[in-house]
């Protein structure tokens, strides 16, 4: 039953007190020159101020500048609230305020049954209507039937709230956002400080724009007190956090710190090559604006001269690192192969989106595990690597940047259109004044040989400028014992058993396969990769609290594969591997570990969402004995 | 002994006290050459290892870089460091280097394949980015290591067992596409010319910033003769204009000269008289005339072809001394900046113990 509520209402109801809920999910939605992510963020702040978990979704349009009105101009900003530790945006909004008629229509297949609907009236006008592609007003064909909607004319309040404050009506306008932010925080229980703090850093050299803003998230938020509307009030309590300091953090914010703190714990500096690509500009952007903090950055012509400026960085002594997505990575496979004949170290960060060529560039996936398990003429074998979550991103830059120039090998660090974008808390790391695995050049005559291997067959880096150790490299193949080429026949099976054997010993220098969740001995085992993290981290302790039988293993090292995944995996009766590919990761476990790992797809452009995996857990378990 | 443990220490006093110069041939490693006998590149080696002499350079801080082919096995020839790439983006690699070590003396080595084709787009940027490099193009107007095929310098209508019919396009010229890239050092030179080549590699490695020298190069295979009706010498005087800045374009032996166009844009052929070559009014050699550069570039028979500095303008700064200092003022401006500090820019909060 469609509850329709429209203002003013005259004789409402009492107030309900507010409601307590464990988590809500809260979707701000717009044109894209709503201001809708600038509302957003300072929403997630309020919140983790408030000491409640949370994590964030930027959803904006791949279009530049979509005509206003549009759907395809629609900018969406998701946020989910929880007093315990999650790991997802939600699967369906609780609450979603849409100020124009397309941001509805948008949104509507994702919200929950019962969900609030706040809208904006003085949107739904004919003409907007049908630019949202609505026949019929949504208001009035049974459309929102299942949800609760509230009318409220934002855009017309917030022009009344900043009047006298010098703005003109066009930017009176446009506070809408943060008319929009005020009602939301009085609907979850925050005071509008932070977001005061904000603006007035923001806004401090334009007072007529700083008085609009203020005015109109003020007003926002006192209407919730007094308005007749009946507007659901909740509060969410204190998420058991790990004690510490923290802030939010994407998944392109912590690669670039983690990048930087690599650069430190190497003592090396960092250069960082790369060509525009979506959705991994961002780390470029990141980091070219912190170029005082020991890192060059270099926008090269194409994908093929970033990766071999980098590999150039990299023979020179620096750390060599390159980022891009899916199709960059092809372009750049060539240099790849020469960086594992070279045994140069290199950080490739592969931001995956949907494919196959162009395919989906602001739409998430993760199928390029393939292109960089195998992806290369010959046998070319390197580590490849994948952060769990946003703020995993800075572990495991750390941790690609350390394999790199331990192992001298090229290291691939998958990320995800999800990972880059989303935002939760991150807990501040130590950030140690010492090198933590620092670098040293050798520089001794005695004996030198450019491929002269160690115990771990990892041969020396001596950078150019060595005085003494001039010497050649090269793609071609090389003698085993001298670094000339050679053709010969028995010195390439010694050279290609050699690379192989290198990259299987990083295997020895990472941590042995173990689970996230649940015990060996479990019927059914979740084998995730990548952002799948999120949703299999919750669905898994879903179950788990309601005593199923089930585990969850995520791969953080992806090649060489952990010590003891075969003996751990054989333990479980099902092994099922949700990703956001056709089977890639469980084809790999298949074929390397001889174990029935059974895939999970979905390739939508989309997460998972914690219920699809709920289900699909239900589901095996119902069917193992 | 290794041969690529070669050891060479120019810091080594001589007897005499002073740093001890090598000699051209202590430039060369110790592995065999494999170019075909008779080839072109023979030339340019033993040119680049007298530029070295020359320019008293260190092999332990000097680095060749190069792609695939025949001339990009130089690095395995020179007693330096080297990094023998993949085919076409010796530029890009060369780049990485200077990014990451700018004081290393740095040389790109590839043919009309390498640099004129699969890596054009990496020549074109590295020449408009002008970092401190030397980038030899070594033109023989065929792919040699590949058997034969038409390359971006082959004459139109040559057969090829790729283009058994006759190739269709035409021509690239290597000195006008760097002057279009923004090149501010462009020299053309010949495989042959054991004078003139190792002057302009000197000047090319002087020059602070990007220095691409063309060197018309003979394949003894493929194309033998391909640029005979430039540098054979009975004909020499008549095919060649050797540039010198400042001084008139003659060739000829004195009796022709360059002189503007009556009647369009450009250059033509004037005779000189008993009244000298000013009352014929031949051109002076300007190397910083970029419009001369760019007419000179373009002249093909039956007009002479220029060899010599075209174009030598370096810019204030190389690209990575600009990005240095970029860096500098980056750390000036907010010193003592460190990660800890970038990190806590966001708000932060702290969940109690």
């Amino acid at each position: 039953m469609a509850e329709i509520v429209r203002a003013p209402v005259v004789g409402a109801r009492p107030r309900p007190a507010r409601t307590r809920l464990a988590n809500v999910v809260v979707r701000l939605s717009g044109d894209s020159g709503d201001g809708i992510q600038v509302a957003g963020g300072q929403l997630a702040l309020a919140t983790a101020l408030s000491g409640a978990d949370l994590e964030t979704f930027p959803d904006f349009p791949a279009e530049i500048r979509a005509p206003a009105g549009t759907t395809f101009g629609v900018s969406s900003f998701q946020i989910h609230i929880a007093d315990h530790r999650v790991h997802t945006v939600g699967d369906r909004p609780d609450v979603l305020v849409a100020l124009n008629p397309a941001a509805l229509k948008v949104n509507l297949p994702d919200l929950r049954p019962g969900a609030l609907v706040i809208l904006d009236p003085g949107s739904f006008k004919k003409r907007e209507l049908e630019r949202a592609g609505f026949p019929a007003d949504p208001r009035e064909d049974g459309t929102l039937r299942p949800f609760r909607v509230v009318e409220i004319p934002i855009e017309e309040l917030t022009r009344k709230a900043t009047a006298g404050t010098g703005v003109s009506a066009r930017e009176a306008g446009r506070a809408k956002n943060f008319w929009a932010l005020g009602l939301i925080l009085w609907m979850h229980d925050r005071d509008t400080r932070s977001v005061e703090a904000w603006l007035e850093r923001r806004f401090a050299h334009e007072p007529a724009l700083l008085a609009a803003n203020k005015a109109a998230l003020a007003a926002g938020h006192v209407f919730g007190e007094v308005s007749e509307l009946s507007i659901p009030a909740f509060t969410v309590g204190r998420a058991p956090l790990e004690p510490g300091t923290y802030r939010t953090v994407n998944g392109l914010e912590a690669l670039a710190f983690g990048l930087l703190a690599a650069g430190r714990d190497a003592g090396l500096e960092l250069v960082y090559c790369s060509y525009p690509i979506t959705p991994a500009s961002g780390l470029l952007h990141q980091l070219a604006g912190l170029r005082g903090l020991g890192v060059t950055t270099f926008q090269a012509e194409d994908e093929i001269a970033a990766i071999c400026a980098a590999i150039g960085a990299s023979y020179a002594g620096a750390l060599g690192v390159t980022g891009t997505s899916g199709p960059g990575m092809a372009l750049k496979t060539e240099a790849l192969g020469l960086a594992v004949a070279v045994e140069l170290p290199l950080v490739v960060i592969d931001v995956q989106r949907a494919g196959p060529s162009t395919g989906m560039p602001t739409k998430t996936e993760q199928s390029d595990l393939f292109q960089a398990v195998f992806g290369r003429n010959g046998d070319t074998p390197l580590v490849v690597l994948a952060a769990a979550t946003p703020s995993d991103g800075f572990a495991m830059a750390r941790e690609a940047v350390r394999l790199a120039v331990r192992h001298m090998t090229p290291v691939i660090l998958l990320a995800d259109g999800f990972l880059a974008n989303a935002a939760e808390p991150w807990r501040l790391p130590e950030l140690a004044a010492e090198p933590a695995f620092p670098v040293r050049f050798p520089t001794s005559r005695e004996g030198f040989r450019p491929w002269r291997r160690d115990a771990h067959g990892v041969r020396p880096w001596v950078v150019p400028g060595t005085p003494g150790l001039a010497h050649r490299i090269s793609g071609l193949e090389r003698d085993f014992e001298t670094g000339a080429i050679s053709y010969d026949p028995a010195n390439h099976a010694r050279m290609t058993a050699a690379r192989r054997a290198k990259i299987l010993a990083v295997a020895e220098d990472v941590p042995p396969a173990a689970l996230e969740q649940g015990d060996p001995d479990d019927r059914l085992v979740l084998v995730g990769w990548g952002s799948t993290y999120g949703p299999i981290a919750d669905a898994v302790a879903a179950a788990r609290a309601k005593g199923r039988d089930v585990a969850h293993l995520h791969l953080r090292h992806l090649w060489p594969l952990p010590r003891g995944l075969g003996d751990l995996l054989s333990g479980f009766r099902r092994i099922l591997v949700p990703e956001m590919n056709t089977g890639q990761l469980a084809t790999l476990l298949r074929a390397e570990l001889l174990v029935p790992a059974e895939p999970l797809s979905k390739v939508t452009g989309r997460p998972f969402t914690v219920e699809e995996l709920s289900q699909a857990i239900e589901a095996r378990l119902e069917e193992a004995p | 002994m290794s041969a690529d443990a070669t050891v060479l220490d120019p810091a080594e006093p001589a007897p005499g006290g002073e740093a001890r110069r090598l000699e051209p041939k202590d430039y060369a490693s110790d592995q065999e050459v494999r170019w075909c006998p008779g080839c072109g590149d023979y030339a340019i080696l033993k040119a680049v290892e007298k530029a070295l002499s020359e320019l008293g350079a260190d092999p332990d801080r000097t680095v060749f870089v190069s792609g695939i082919g025949c001339a990009a096995r130089f690095p395995h020839y020179l007693a330096t460091y080297g990094f023998h790439g993949i085919h076409g983006r010796a530029p890009a690699i060369a780049t990485g280097i200077k990014l990451a070590k700018p004081e290393l003396d740095v040389w790109v080595v590839g043919g009309d394949g390498d640099m004129l084709a699969i890596g054009t787009n990496h020549l074109v940027h590295a020449l408009r980015r002008d970092l401190d490099l030397v980038i030899l193009i070594v033109n023989n107007a065929i792919y040699g290591l590949t058997k034969g095929q038409a390359s971006p310098t082959t004459p139109t209508g040559t057969r090829t067992p790729s283009t058994p019919s006759g190739l269709l396009e035409r021509p690239l010229s290597a000195c006008s596409l760097a002057l279009a890239a923004g090149a501010r050092f462009v020299a053309r030179s010949v495989d042959v010319h054991q004078k003139q080549l190792p002057e302009i590699l000197v000047r090319a490695r002087r020059h602070p910033g990007t220095a691409m020298v063309e060197i018309l190069q003979n394949c003894v295979i493929y194309a033998d003769g391909a640029w005979s009706h430039i540098t054979d010498k009975a004909h020499a005087a008549e095919t060649q204009l050797l540039l010198r800045h400042g001084e008139p374009l003659l060739f000829a032996d004195g009796r022709k000269g360059l002189a503007p166009a009556r009647h369009r844009a450009g250059l033509e052929v004037v005779e000189v008289g008993p009244e000298g070559w000013q009352a014929a009014g031949v051109l002076v050699h300007d190397e910083r005339d970029r419009s001369l550069a760019t007419l000179l570039a373009a002249l093909e028979p039956p007009m002479p072809v220029a060899l010599g500095v075209l174009y030598a303008d370096p810019a204030p700064a190389s690209y990575e001394q600009l990005v240095r200092e970029q860096i500098a003022a980056e750390r000036a401006r907010a010193p003592g900046l460190d990660l800890a500090t970038v990190i806590r820019r966001a708000p932060t909060w702290t969940v109690p113990g």
